[in-house]
């Protein structure tokens, strides 16, 4: 079967160790974790897990399933990028003289609609969110003046579905006293 | 129990929660850091019995083997560092064949935490990928709610091990204790519902069936669904096939019980997979040593799947109609809805496959000609016969493991105790002393190799000190016989350091007080194995087996169980 990108989404209640318990799922299968990002959901005490991974459907259905048993994971998804609209950040840190001359990398951060965040006299640094193509377009541009620093973060990904993600934890908080 | 408050340290909080869990016995093997906890043990002695096995692996199999006979969590205590590794295969070994446990270790004290303390060790995070649920205690107000929980999730659902690491400053410190036992996790869903379209759709595939088969796994005894699935097996008349761990979940001679599944099953069981039109998977996961070449399995049959754990539904075969729910129900929920049947000729289709094991393997192994050695097959059966089938077999792994299983009449529910999915050699010895202790009423007969016997012989003293009876057969063909046998058909008899020179192992029984007997001439066997069953007490018997005896029927890896060989 043909590998495709896929967002995971994992809830999970806050507790240490969580992190280690997701991680092997993907390590004991040897699946290549492309980017990871946690933070606590709109509802409190439950965190997300944005996953993304190139796999299979048939691999990350079961991925996905064994990530559901664990005790303390309250419900995992997949999703193809098509039903999700998701963001990444990146941070450059640049000379300020190649910008300060009004030159070419000027106008590169301007046509990409990056951010100034911090203008000092030896650096700046410069924000861009978008996909990682996007990101990447403006690091390759930025590249042949000098980039002394870059950081990209993992993906978050809000999913276009409709249903609440409280709904589905009132679904499963019944079921569990069954 | 319950209603009022009363403050103590948390190490006897942690034996008060034992006894509010219905614990009365627990194995275990102590040390600094677990030491307040054995402390608190010795002012409860007269309600937790603990047996002091000789390493804690040993504490791990004994609770399987305790909790695999009796349904109830096993428990075993440990120290930090080597102590709780040194449970980690018995651990793993409980995860993978779905066995309730708690284990319970200390762990130096919080303020050392990650300082490479002596003998601390990451026990969480070892044993993360082998526990079904596992979590560090710092303060002793937790101890009461985390083992709640540990024994909740370890009993609920799909059963398995859980582990609840203790810092000594948590076993010191003070508790208002008032335990409550824990009924449900909201994120963690153990008894999923039965959907009726699935029974409904499984019905009408049962019913339209001409070649229906069933295969039975280990979520049979799990699920203690005895009854429903003897009851559903007879009303439809579906010839039903074990796996290694659904093994006396139906009695070996039932009309229906056409045999044993895999690698070195039966002959009928395995070839008519491929050619049965419904395939019902009751309590069981299709592991590679079942289905072979899974491209090659059952892909003529519409497959009907009956399993507690979801992440298992088309984990390795495609269920048709995926049944997610407890057994017990679902098989009672299916009975009401399929039709009478008896499906004669197709049984006679196992029949016929029985007749030619019979004759190419079956009875060269258990009447072997004149002159040869001794095989472990007829062992087995004179075993079965001087103990009429009723005895807890513990099984190690290996041949002997194999043998034992296809040779013995097993007609008690739940009397069969092996490590399946992870294979664990040295797990017998200690298992059936478990199972000893939970069923002191049944007689406990350790099947085990010259190898896997010397993994875990140190568990004599065990039995020694407690002077429990376990009878030890050790079938002994002073190799490594699986991997010979392995070697010998696909590696050229390239022998590999599978030799054994094995010590004198009547003087070690001696050593340890346990009587013993030494056979090595078949006219000697029917009357020393009459001996070894009927005597009082702990007894350990060896026979000498052939050295280079293979097992037969079986699939070679990689080939479909179709192509399951006979010679």
């Amino acid at each position: 079967m043909m590998a495709k990108e896929y967002t995971l989404s994992v809830f999970t209640e806050d507790q240490i160790g969580l992190l280690n318990r997701v991680s092997i799922i993907f390590t004991r299968r040897h699946i290549n974790i492309e980017s990871i990002t946690a933070s606590e959901s709109e509802v409190k005490g439950v965190h997300r897990y944005t996953i993304v991974v190139n796999e299979s459907e048939d691999l990350v259905i079961k991925v996905v399933a064994q990530l559901d048993k664990q005790v303390a994971i309250v419900k995992a998804f997949y999703h193809e990028t098509s039903e999700i609209v998701y963001q990444e950040i990146a941070l450059f840190k640049v000379a300020t003289s190649i910008l300060a001359a009004g030159g070419v990398a000027e106008k590169i951060v301007r046509k990409h609609h990056a951010r100034v965040l911090s203008f000092e006299t030896d650096y700046t640094i410069i924000e861009k969110t978008g996909h990682k193509e996007e990101t990447q377009e403006l690091f390759d541009e930025l590249e042949p003046y000098g980039i002394l620093e870059f950081v990209r973060s993992g993906r978050v990904a809000i999913t276009k579905p409709m249903k609440e993600f409280k709904d589905y934890l009132a679904e499963i908080e019944l079921a569990s006293t069954h | 129990m319950g209603g009022s408050t009363h403050r103590i340290t948390g190490k006897e909080a942690v034996v008060k929660s034992l006894i509010a869990e219905g614990v009365d016995l627990m194995f275990g093997y102590p040390g600094g850091a677990i030491m307040p906890v054995y402390d608190a043990l010795y002012d409860y002695q007269d309600q937790i019995k603990h047996i002091l096995t000789r390493h804690e692996q040993g504490a791990t199999h004994a609770a399987q083997g305790y909790a695999r006979v009796s349904g109830k969590v096993g428990v075993c205590l440990a120290t930090s560092g080597p102590g709780a590794t040194n449970l980690i295969t018995g651990i793993a070994d409980a995860q993978i064949d779905s066995t309730p446990m708690v284990c319970i270790t200390g762990q130096v004290a919080s303020h050392l935490l990650g300082t490479d303390a002596f003998q601390e060790t990451d026990v969480v995070g070892i044993s993360m990928p082998v526990t079904k649920w596992n979590v560090q205690v710092t303060k002793a107000e937790d101890i009461p709610a985390a083992i709640a929980k540990a024994f909740y999730i370890a009993k609920s659902g799909r059963p398995g091990p859980v582990l609840v690491d203790i810092t000594k400053d948590a076993q010191f410190g003070e508790v208002d204790f008032h335990y409550e036992k824990c009924t449900n996790v909201r994120s963690y869903v153990p008894q999923p519902q039965i959907n009726p379209e699935a029974i409904q759709a499984a019905a009408a595939l049962i019913n339209a069936a001409k070649k229906p088969y069933l295969l039975f796994g280990h979520g049979v005894l799990l699920g203690d669904a005895q009854e429903e699935f003897q009851a559903f097996i007879e009303k439809t008349g579906i010839p039903a096939a074990w796996t290694i761990m659904g093994l006396s979940a139906l009695p070996t001679d039932h009309y229906l019980n056409v045999g044993m599944l895999g690698m070195h099953g039966n002959y009928g069981p395995n070839l008519l997979t491929n050619q049965c039109d419904v395939l019902i998977a009751v309590g069981m996961r299709f592991d590679d040593r079942v289905t072979g070449d899974v491209s090659r399995y059952a892909t003529q049959a519409k497959v009907i799947h009956l399993e507690l754990d979801p992440a298992e539904i088309d984990k390795i075969i495609k269920a048709d109609v995926p049944v997610i729910g407890n057994c017990k129900t679902a098989l009672q929920l299916l009975s009401d809805a399929v039709n009478e049947n008896t499906h004669k000729e197709w049984l006679q289709e196992f029949r016929a496959c029985d007749a030619l094991e019979n004759e190419k393997v079956i009875q060269e192994e258990l009447h072997p000609s004149a002159g040869k050695m001794m095989t472990m097959g007829e062992v087995i059966h004179l075993v079965s016969e001087a103990s009429d089938g009723k005895a807890t077999l513990v099984t190690d792994v290996g041949q002997h493991q194999m043998v034992a299983q296809r040779y013995y009449n097993y007609k008690r529910w739940r009397s069969n105790v092996t490590s399946g999915g992870l294979g664990t050699m040295g797990f017998a010895l200690p298992a059936a002393i478990g199972a000893k202790f939970a069923q002191e009423e049944h007689q406990v007969i350790a099947v085990i190799g010259d190898g896997g016997f010397q993994m875990t012989i140190q568990e004599l003293g065990t039995i020694f000190q407690t002077k429990i009876d376990i009878k030890i057969l050790i079938l002994n063909n002073e190799f490594l016989g699986m991997v010979r046998q392995w070697q010998d058909l696909f590696f050229d008899k390239r022998y590999s350091s599978t030799e054994m020179v094995n010590p004198n192992f009547q003087i070690i029984a001696k050593g340890y007080g346990i009587e013993s007997n030494k056979v090595t001439e078949r006219e000697n066997l029917a009357a020393a194995v009459k001996e070894f069953v009927n005597h009082k007490g702990a007894y350990l018997l060896e026979v000498l087996v052939g050295k280079e005896n293979n097992v037969f029927p079986m699939i070679p890896t990689g080939a479909s169980v179709s192509e399951i060989r006979l010679t």
